[in-house]
């Protein structure tokens, strides 16, 4: 039923992806951060995005639930348009999960709190069907044992997984990952890409910022290289490593390959 | 790591040569130790000693034998039954529970205001916002003792006087010599109206336990705030009607050039604690922005990503780490609230500091018995505040580690 609905609502906005961007400007004052952004992604599909810091390609899938406003252009998520009409912002909130890089856990509430707090409060569940659930994904996450700790508790590849659990909660049918790796050590990296890799092969729509080239490589449907507000390319992995298109997307994976 | 491979043969390890008394360092901190202890009795013995001759020589018999004398002095407010027959231990007593009156009734106002005060500056709604800062700026920067003149002299004291009063609903009033309000009078058969409180208090708290278990148990949510009001207000109501209504109220009235009957809150009273605890709400403002400023703003990020609204976001997320940071700078503004109202004695509040350490100590001359008094009853107050405070900090605290 909802699904039918949402289908209908697609084809009424007559778009065929997840997330459908066009023509999105954002500025900061004077400076243009995103500039003419044109961007479907399908259902399932998963797309990393890269570039230079400044590049705004955390400024983009922060448009995409509203943490960030865009000025200009249209972002149609699940075929609900984000326009300033909160009844909108809410629905898309509950449909997309976001990960942070600094892992944002609430530190007053233990793990299980946390992954319950938002199921409980918007998706007014019961508090031990949450638990149910939160139990289930701390499991799919592999830390179980640490559910009733306090988020100062854990390491930070922990405390990671731990907030990918809490988007999961909400049932979400698109993750952003906003840089999810860049604030760990090298060592808790990989447990980390793990479940990110186990969700993608479970068909989750993913959008992630990272600098992870292998998880890219192995994952991503299509990577994105932004640069200066743009989308400079986007082709699909093999493509995009072995034969960039563009000088700046030489420059740049030179930058970070061979070092 | 080289100093012991260098050292030439195992055997029993001689103890370097221990360096001159001069140059220990154990030794040095308790010499030092020795001196002050010396230095500070001998600064208390010469107080004492001094003091005590002076009082011989003035013929002052020390002592609490004032305590129990009677005090020949009116004070305008007591909660306690006291005369100008009573002792000048009574007169203790009924400042000390006039302090205290001020200081709770001011803390409870001056963190409400204060909350409100603080959030609202954080408003995204610009006027909310800027009337919030105003409000902090201007009350911040005058002086206290301004302020209680302001609202003294400048409001209360120009009211019109009773025969111009100015009415308020439920048959209060208003004039220059204070706000009166209807006392309650009850009659035969309000026992009853009170135990159906009583009962409706204990039900809305039982109502209360049973809907959280059932939402933790199915999600369902039970309108717990209608519940708690009916029954809470309309159950001892019921009673109340069915009864006969067995509560009167003793309206104040007008007779010759005063109001006689009822509450009469005095214009001093009135004037410290509007005065004491905008003030304080002033900080307690900055303290509470400050404390949610504190919060990182990846908290508010985090709680917008899952959904929940900025109300919620505030009342679950925000607020409770917000307190641990607005804790102690509050304990601090309790403390200067309690202490600030011995302001009281430039309006002419009998509050403790003008009754015990004013007109005592003026009639009975006992200068060392009654600042003791008074410097041991705040420090009393105070440190229990604190205490509480800690307490309540304690609680809250976010578990590391």
């Amino acid at each position: 039923m909802a699904d039918t609905s949402r289908q209908q609502l697609r084809r009424a906005h007559g778009a065929a992806g997840a997330i459908v961007l066009s023509g999105v400007h954002k500025w900061y004052g004077e400076f243009h951060v995103l500039r003419d952004i044109n961007l479907t992604v399908k259902d399932g599909e998963k797309i990393v995005i890269c570039g230079p810091s400044g590049s705004g390609k955390s400024t983009l899938i922060r448009c995409i639930n509203r943490l960030e406003e865009h000025q200009q252009g249209q972002i149609v998520v699940d075929g609900i348009e984000l326009t300033s009409d909160l009844r909108n912002i809410d629905k898309i909130r509950a449909e997309v999960g976001m990960v942070f890089q600094s892992f944002n856990l609430f530190p007053h509430l233990t793990v299980l709190d946390n992954l319950c707090l938002a199921p409980v409060w918007v998706k007014k569940k019961s508090r031990a069907e949450a638990e149910k659930t939160a139990r289930m994904y701390l499991e799919r996450v592999k830390i179980p044992e640490q559910a009733l700790k306090y988020p100062g508790q854990l390491s930070g590849g922990q405390q990671q997984r731990v907030a990918i659990a809490r988007a999961l909660c909400m049932n979400p049918n698109i993750m952003l990952f906003d840089e999810p790796t860049s604030a760990l050590d090298p060592e808790m990296i990989k447990e980390v890409l793990d479940v990110m890799i186990e969700l993608a092969n479970s068909g989750m729509t993913m959008m992630c910022v990272t600098h992870e080239m292998a998880f890219a490589r192995s994952v991503a449907d299509r990577v994105i290289f932004m640069d200066r507000g743009e989308i400079v390319e986007m082709a699909p992995p093999g493509e995009f490593f072995s034969n960039p298109k563009s000088d700046r997307t030489k420059h740049f994976l030179s930058q970070i390959l061979n070092h | 790591m080289t100093a012991t491979t260098n050292r030439p043969a195992p055997g029993p390890i001689t103890p370097p040569a221990k360096p001159n008394l001069l140059y220990r360092p154990e030794f040095r901190q308790a010499v030092y130790q020795v001196l002050l202890v010396v230095c500070l009795l001998f600064a208390f013995w010469t107080i004492a000693n001094n003091v005590a001759d002076n009082l011989a020589r003035q013929n002052i018999a020390s002592g609490f034998g004032f305590w129990n004398r009677t005090s020949g002095f009116d004070i305008s407010q007591s909660l306690i039954p006291y005369s100008n027959q009573s002792t000048y231990g009574q007169a203790f007593w009924a400042g000390l529970l006039n302090t205290l009156l001020v200081a709770v009734i001011g803390i409870v106002f001056a963190t409400v205001l204060g909350f409100l005060v603080g959030i609202g500056r954080l408003s995204s709604n610009w006027l909310i916002a800027r009337i919030c800062g105003a409000y902090v700026e201007l009350l911040r920067n005058v002086p206290l003792l301004l302020q209680l003149f302001f609202w003294y002299f400048a409001v209360l004291k120009n009211l019109p006087g009773p025969r111009q009063s100015i009415a308020l609903p439920f048959g209060a009033s208003l004039n220059v010599r204070g706000l009166y309000l209807p006392a309650p009078v009850p009659e035969p058969g309000f026992g009853a109206v009170l135990t159906a409180l009583g009962i409706g208090i204990v039900l809305s708290i039982a109502v209360a336990i049973w809907a959280r278990r059932r939402q933790r148990a199915t999600g369902e949510r039970f309108p717990v705030l209608w519940t708690t009001l009916a029954l809470v207000l309309l159950l001892p109501g019921a009673v109340y009607i069915a009864l006969g209504q067995p509560l009167s109220f003793q309206y104040p009235v007008l007779r010759g050039f005063n109001f006689q009957g009822g509450i009469a809150v005095l214009p001093e009273l009135m004037a410290l604690l509007v005065g004491l605890s905008t003030y304080t709400a002033s900080f307690i403002a900055e303290i509470v922005r400050a404390g949610i400023a504190g919060v990182p703003r990846g908290q508010r990020e985090a709680a917008n990503a899952l959904g929940l609204s900025s109300g919620l976001t505030m009342r679950l997320v925000i607020l409770p780490q917000a307190l641990r940071i607005i804790i102690p700078p509050l304990t601090s503004q309790y403390l200067n609230l309690t202490k600030n109202s011995s302001l009281a004695v430039a309006i002419g509040y009998p509050d403790f500091v003008s009754v015990f350490t004013g007109t005592v100590l003026n009639q009975t001359g006992q200068a060392v018995e009654v600042i003791l008094l008074t410097m041991l009853v705040f420090l009393t107050i105070s440190l229990i505040t604190s205490a509480f405070m800690n307490w309540f900090n304690k609680h809250i605290a976010l578990v590391e580690r």
